[in-house]
């Protein structure tokens, strides 16, 4: 099963990033094989609907499962209409966000924001 | 002759200024403020027609869509996104370009109407009165000026614009004659006079500044004008009265004889630079 996580750079080590939509990177991390794949998010530099196309490259990565600490309303519904669950991720490291979810230990992610919208966020 | 009034923040004086000049030259008055249009108030027109804008905005024929996602990735402000096996449109996200129809092989992506605002036409007593008016919650009012701006009578209009120098002001401004600046005696009414200012430059407009809420002592807009080489063709005392007669939502140059004296000669002035204007330039 694959699991996406926003980050700000590619180490297992670093922390989710605070942003969905404009997250540098995705890792894609594989449970069956236990290693990752960091994927570019080519909506970080979007003047507009940067959730929507961030969404849309999980979509593709063919992940089962999103960790987020947060997520638009947009970018919910492209999220959901794919089948894919969301969890909402502690303040830690990407790891240890991984191995929470694996113990059972992340609660699903309710609290969709209305977006930002050019607004900002960070 | 298309004279556009507008200023670098809201409450500056941008209708009382254009609303008292096209009722004492009997002129036209286009209300492009779309988000908040308040001319309407003052004039009260009547004979009123109402006109719905709408833009065009992609409908999928779910059937026919095979998830090629040409049209997702022409998409710049990512209004659409692929699941298998739908193609989701997010409406309020769409800048009504019509890309997406044009790049489908199949034609899966045609379009449809979308309400986003309306435009009404009346009169009040002499002065024709155009208001554009958004529906709350839309994301761009552009359209509803386009609308506004498509068809105006020919003679004398003043184009009441939006505050700000974005680009729904560009739009308003774009093919007026002549720019009337309005600016409070204020540093930071001469810092959102120095925005608009640079903005009519950019546009090559002639222009000139009406200084509004004018008190005893320094003036950083009236500095900023003499810095600048701008003419000021009106300067209006800070008035208690002009301030009771708008708070009221009447035409002050329909309430005394002073205000229209007063706005009269501003007139006479706009008139006279914009003649001045077109003799140093007969292209415009």
């Amino acid at each position: 099963m694959l699991i996406a996580v926003p980050a700000d750079d590619k180490s297992i080590e670093s922390k989710v990033c605070v942003s969905f939509g404009r997250a540098p990177y995705f890792l894609i991390y594989d449970t069956d094989s236990e290693s990752g794949d960091y994927v570019v998010n080519s909506a970080t530099a979007s003047q507009g609907g940067a959730g929507i196309k961030a969404a849309q490259t999980v979509v593709d990565s063919k992940a089962a499962v999103l960790l987020t600490p947060r997520c638009g309303e947009n970018a919910a519904e492209v999220i959901s209409t794919a089948g894919i669950k969301m969890f909402k991720t502690s303040p830690d490291s990407i790891w240890d966000n991984i191995k929470a979810y694996k113990e059972g230990r992340l609660s699903p992610l309710e609290d969709i924001h209305p977006g930002f919208h050019g607004q900002g966020g960070r | 002759m298309r004279i556009a009034v507008l200023s670098g923040k809201g409450g500056t004086g941008k209708t009382l200024v254009s609303v008292n000049l096209a009722a004492v030259a009997a002129a036209a008055y286009i209300d492009c403020d779309v988000e908040e249009p308040n001319g309407y108030l003052f004039f009260k027109p009547t004979e009123v027609a109402a006109e719905e804008v709408a833009v065009k905005i992609p409908v999928v024929d779910q059937g026919l869509c095979d998830g090629c996602r040409k049209c997702v990735d022409f998409c710049r402000f990512n209004a659409l996104a692929y699941t298998d096996p739908k193609l989701m449109v997010f409406e309020a996200v769409c800048h009504p370009c019509g890309g997406c129809m044009l790049v489908c092989p199949l034609g899966a992506v045609t379009e449809k109407d979308k309400p986003i605002g309306m435009v009404e036409r009346g009169v009040s007593d002499g002065v024709r009165v155009m208001t554009g008016i958004m529906n709350p919650g839309e994301a761009s009012g552009i359209p509803i000026i386009r609308r506004l701006l498509a068809d105006v009578p020919a003679g004398l209009t003043f184009i009441d614009c939006p505050p700000g120098s974005a680009c729904i002001v560009m739009e308003s401004v774009r093919d007026s004659d002549y720019c009337l600046l309005v600016a409070e005696p204020t540093i930071f009414g001469a810092h959102n006079l120095a925005l608009v200012h640079e903005l009519v430059q950019l546009f090559g407009k002639p222009h000139g500044a009406v200084l509004n809420k004018c008190l005893p002592g320094d003036n950083p807009s009236e500095k900023y004008c003499q810095d600048n080489g701008i003419e000021v063709l009106a300067r209006i005392d800070y008035d208690q009265e002009l301030g009771r007669l708008n708070s009221e939502a009447r035409v002050a140059v329909r309430e005394s004889a002073g205000y229209r004296a007063m706005f009269t000669s501003l007139l006479e002035a706009v008139r006279e630079e914009v003649r001045h204007e077109t003799a140093i330039d007969p292209q415009r």
